[in-house]
């Protein structure tokens, strides 16, 4: 391990590292934006950006297959989803004024820290760990299907159970139920929530 | 029945009426009078029956043990002599008069139902006092017996008067309990028995370590309970209560009680010649004392309650030269004419509408409104002043000739400084009493000037109650004093010569001293206008006298004297009527040595508590109150806030971890 | 490739994540952020599985495993989320989560102090 640290030092990157380091700041941009923007629905977009970033960072970490299932899963169905979220919620389409608490000083200074305590361990630690990634793919689809069908087959099929319970949870907490609203109140919420989104 | 089973009886049939009085009182009113008087009068039939079957002879002695009692056995112990014999049928008998003169006294009286149970627990207790043989049932008894007092004291606890006077007389009489309670314990340790035959039994061997410090320290409960100087203070006070509990405890029954326990452990206290010389002090300290008083007191029931502490200064006398018999005599007379005295006084309160004497002597023809209160009174008066044949006479002489024949060193029981001071006080005292009766009777049915208000005729049960009593005012000495003996010590009561023309001679001369100065002063009783008069013709006895006691202060400006220059007390004791008045200033001295400095300290101790002491428990209370505000503030209820603060000290917490685990 | 690139990416992205949670006020941008954390370890995740596959010879993959698991367990956390904050929307009118005040203290309360303070010291006068 020393020995390769010696070998690789930070100053004479290789062309992998360049484009994970290109590749990560769009994403870190991208995450910041998500975090920071006052439009609802840019924030989503940019989380699209910083999603796919990550993808294309598993892609240079060779895990292919993950690259792929993150692609499908979050960049196509998580967001969509929270769009449909921001819609259903009638989030206002532009610049909206009050997107961040008032609690956000406390917020920067809490992350501030916390980033501050993880590249220092982080760095400390790995500085001169160095990943090879030459020769066959660690994460290819073939060698991840062996070992998550090989190893990881209960917990696969457990997870399966908790997705149904997660679908039908969703779908028990988002029905309308249709005899619990009476007459006089669902108008009442609805008009609040006009309210809501006119502002 | 068997002579123990009738004298279990005699205390167990009032307290079981005390008993039903209190539960029933309110429930069912018509049985509340025969429940006070039908047993009270079984008790009194009872008493005379064991008297009669005792008849003098051997103690009878019965006891059963309850349960142990660890190192000193306490007995349910019968113990009845000659003297708890015949005291017993003294106070039953009392007891039962009083019982019957309440029923008319106390006739729309409320609280009656109450009052007859308390006067019948009283009874019983004073019972059990006397017939007790274990000295720890007897505090029992001794111990109700103040309660009760306490509780009949306050009777009219509407007036300031009879509150304080209630809680003086408990305080006052508890002052003395303790030292007693002490004693009693320091008596049972040495002698290893509360039983009195066997405590009798360790003094007459020598058993007893420290006889004078056990005598002493029973004598404080003695005097607290007998009203004895220095504590004798809360009697005339406690004249507050209605009448009939006056004659009952102030006069003839609780105060005695004290002398009967002396009368009892008299041999512990012969042991102690210290004991029998302080007693001896204390007799004729309070014998003079109170006679002094007596003469310048203005409420006719303060002057009975001086006299009374006067004749107990007799008996405590006659125990402080070692004669038992003739304390027990005088104590018996005494029970039955003063009772008397107080009750004639509650009949002549009731029709003069007054307790003043001051305002008696400017009315006419009160003796005329109340003939049998008059005359029984007169006979009771008589007797108190100890003219032949009347029985305060024969007992109130066998004390002086007791006292004289230890003066003279006839005997070695007591020592013949103490038969010289009561011989001494005993005669200065006969003159003071003859003279004070004297007032008295001249003040209240000699008096000139307006009728008195219309109360209507005395209600029979009154009256009769006084003819009962005055039969044993009048004749009890003169048949008793040959019989008695032989329940008694059996030592001669036969009134010696000396004495009895001494006596008998200054009676004579403070009576005449008394009718000569009334002579002098009585016609200004005219011209100085006084008296206030509570009339309320519908109402009992009890309401007038009541109302009479709560407007003497406002009337005359003092609880114990008015400003009358009609008084031939005044004219008698001259400089001194001021003094005696207001009993030589004994409360103020108790006032400025005890209750200021009490009082004082009290209050420095409610400033530190309230001042010093709160101020720190308020300002301990002000820093967690900041930090619960501050705490409170940080309840915002937004989860983010929240969150934030747990990531924080999420971090901080790692970055400590990660400090301490590489070493830095 | 340095282990240090990935490692302190997903570190930033953590605190971004971070960041968002703490500081959005719409409950959608929150599960965003919370997004963005999950993945910040999923990176991790996947570095790590890389590096060791490779210097420690292990064959198991659970680091690309527990990956996959994350990212299903994400989706049905999403979907559940927002469920909630539909819900929550419907019967409060509002997603925004510092109006989601319930559990704080009344804000009578600044107030209450020196109230309960007066009747207090009076009843400490009265019965001393």
């Amino acid at each position: 391990m020393s020995l390769a640290a010696a070998q690789h030092g930070f100053l004479s990157p290789t062309g992998v590292e360049i484009a994970f380091l290109l590749v990560g700041l769009v994403t870190l941009g991208a995450a910041l934006v998500t975090v920071t923007t006052r439009q609802l629905v840019h924030a989503a977009l940019w989380l699209v950006v910083a999603l796919g970033g990550l993808a294309v960072e598993y892609l240079l970490l060779t895990a292919e297959f993950i690259a792929w299932v993150q692609v499908l899963i979050y960049v196509g169905s998580v967001v969509v989803l929270l769009l449909f979220g921001l819609m259903l919620t009638r989030a206002p389409i532009g610049r909206s004024p009050d997107a961040d608490s008032g609690n956000r000083w406390a917020a920067l200074a809490v992350a501030a820290a916390a980033a501050a305590a993880l590249v220092w361990v982080v760095v400390d630690a790995f500085r001169t760990t160095w990943i090879d990634l030459d020769g066959p793919a660690a994460g290819t689809t073939r060698v991840t299907g062996q070992s998550l069908f090989q190893n990881w087959v209960l917990p696969f099929e457990a997870l399966s159970v908790l997705l149904l319970a997660a679908l039908v949870g969703a779908i028990v907490l988002s029905r309308k139920a249709a005899a619990d609203p009476p007459p006089g109140a669902a108008p009442a919420a609805r008009t609040s929530g006009e309210k809501e989104g006119a502002r | 029945m068997t002579t123990t089973t009738l004298a279990v009886l005699v205390p167990l049939l009032p307290f079981l009426a005390a008993a039903a009085g209190l539960l029933l009182g309110r429930t069912t009113p018509g049985l509340v009078r025969p429940l006070a008087v039908l047993p009270t009068l079984a008790a009194l039939v009872l008493a005379a029956l064991v008297a009669v079957r005792q008849g003098g002879g051997r103690a009878l002695e019965a006891h059963t043990e309850l349960t142990p009692t660890g190192s000193v056995p306490i007995d349910l112990a019968l113990d009845i002599d000659g003297f708890a014999a015949l005291v017993a049928v003294l106070v039953a008998f009392v007891a039962t008069c009083v019982q019957i003169y309440s029923t008319g006294y106390l006739r729309d009286d409320p609280r009656y139902p109450s009052y007859a149970a308390l006067v019948s627990l009283f009874t019983s207790a004073m019972l059990l006092v006397v017939y007790s043989g274990d000295l720890i049932v007897l505090l029992v008894g001794w111990e109700v017996m103040g309660i009760c007092s306490y509780f009949l004291v306050g009777h009219y606890w509407e007036t300031p008067e009879a509150r304080a006077a209630s809680l003086k007389a408990f305080l006052v009489t508890k002052l003395g309990d303790v030292p007693f309670l002490i004693g009693l314990f320091a008596l049972g340790t040495d002698a290893g028995s509360f039983d009195i035959r066997r405590v009798l039994g360790a003094v007459a061997d020598g058993g007893i370590g420290h006889p004078t410090v056990i005598a002493l320290l029973l004598l404080a409960g003695v005097a607290g309970k007998s009203a004895q100087f220095p504590l004798h203070t809360w009697l005339p006070d406690a004249m507050a209560g209605p009448t009939p509990v006056s004659a009952l405890i102030h006069a003839a029954t609780m105060v005695a009680a004290g002398v009967y326990f002396v009368a009892r452990l008299l041999p512990l206290f012969e042991a102690s010649r210290a004991a029998m010389v302080v007693l001896a002090v204390m007799a004729a300290v309070t014998m003079t004392g109170s006679g002094l008083a007596a003469l310048a007191q203005d409420d006719i029931k303060r002057v009975l309650a001086y006299s009374t502490i006067g004749q107990l200064g007799y008996m405590t006398g006659a125990l402080a030269v070692g004669d038992r018999g003739a304390a027990v005599f005088h104590l018996l007379s005494h029970g039955a004419f003063k009772a008397l005295l107080f009750l004639a006084a509650g009949v002549i309160i009731h029709a003069a509408g007054t307790n003043s004497l001051a305002a008696m002597s400017r009315m006419g023809h009160l003796r005329e409104r109340v003939p049998d209160a008059y005359w029984t009174m007169t006979v009771a008066l008589l007797a108190l002043a100890a003219v032949p044949p009347f029985s305060g006479f024969f007992s109130k002489e066998s004390v002086l000739g007791a006292a004289e024949h230890v003066a003279t060193g006839h005997t070695a029981q007591a020592p013949g400084a103490a038969g010289w001071l009561v011989l001494v006080a005993g005669l200065l005292t006969a003159l003071l009493t003859a003279a004070y009766a004297t007032r008295l009777w001249l003040l209240a049915f000699r008096g000139r000037g307006a009728e008195a208000p219309d109360h209507g005729r005395q209600p029979l049960t009154m009256t009769v109650v006084l003819w009962v009593l005055a039969v044993p005012s009048l004749a009890f000495g003169g048949l008793a004093y040959r019989v008695l003996p032989g329940w008694l010590d059996g030592r001669d009561l036969t009134p010696t010569a000396l004495t009895s023309i001494l006596g008998t001679g200054l009676a004579v001369v403070g009576g005449l001293l008394t009718y000569g100065a009334w002579q002098r002063t009585t016609a200004l009783a005219a011209r100085v206008p006084l008296g206030a008069v509570a009339a309320h013709p519908e109402g009992d006895a009890g309401l007038v006298e009541a109302e009479a006691i709560a407007s003497h202060e406002p009337a005359y400006g003092d609880i114990a004297r008015a400003p009358d220059p009609a008084d031939p007390g005044r004219l008698l004791l001259g400089p001194l009527h001021r003094h005696a008045a207001a009993g030589f200033h004994l409360d103020a001295a108790y006032s400025a040595l005890f209750v200021r400095p009490v009082e004082a300290g009290a209050r420095l101790v409610r400033f530190l508590d309230r001042e010093v002491v709160d101020t720190y428990v308020r300002g301990a209370a002000a820093l967690p109150r900041l930090l619960g505000a501050a705490v409170r503030r940080a309840q915002t209820g937004n989860v983010q806030t929240y969150v934030s603060a747990l990531l924080a000290g999420t971090v901080v917490l790692a970055v400590a971890v990660l400090l301490v685990a590489t070493g830095a | 490739m340095h282990l240090a690139y990935p490692a302190v990416l997903s570190a930033l992205l953590f605190c971004t994540g971070l960041y968002g949670v703490l500081a959005r006020r719409n409950a959608i941008l929150v599960l965003m952020s919370v997004e963005l954390m999950l993945n910040a370890v999923n990176l991790n995740l996947v570095a790590f599985d890389v590096w060791l596959s490779r210097a420690a010879e292990e064959t198991l993959h659970s680091g690309q495993a527990l990956t996959l698991f994350t990212i299903a367990v994400a989706a049905a956390e999403i979907g559940i989320g927002l469920a909630i904050v539909l819900a929550v929307y419907r019967n409060r009118g509002t997603s925004d989560i510092d109006r989601l005040r319930d559990t704080a203290e009344g804000h009578g309360d600044d107030t209450e102090g020196p109230d309960t303070d007066a009747p207090a010291a009076e009843k400490a006068e009265a019965t001393a």
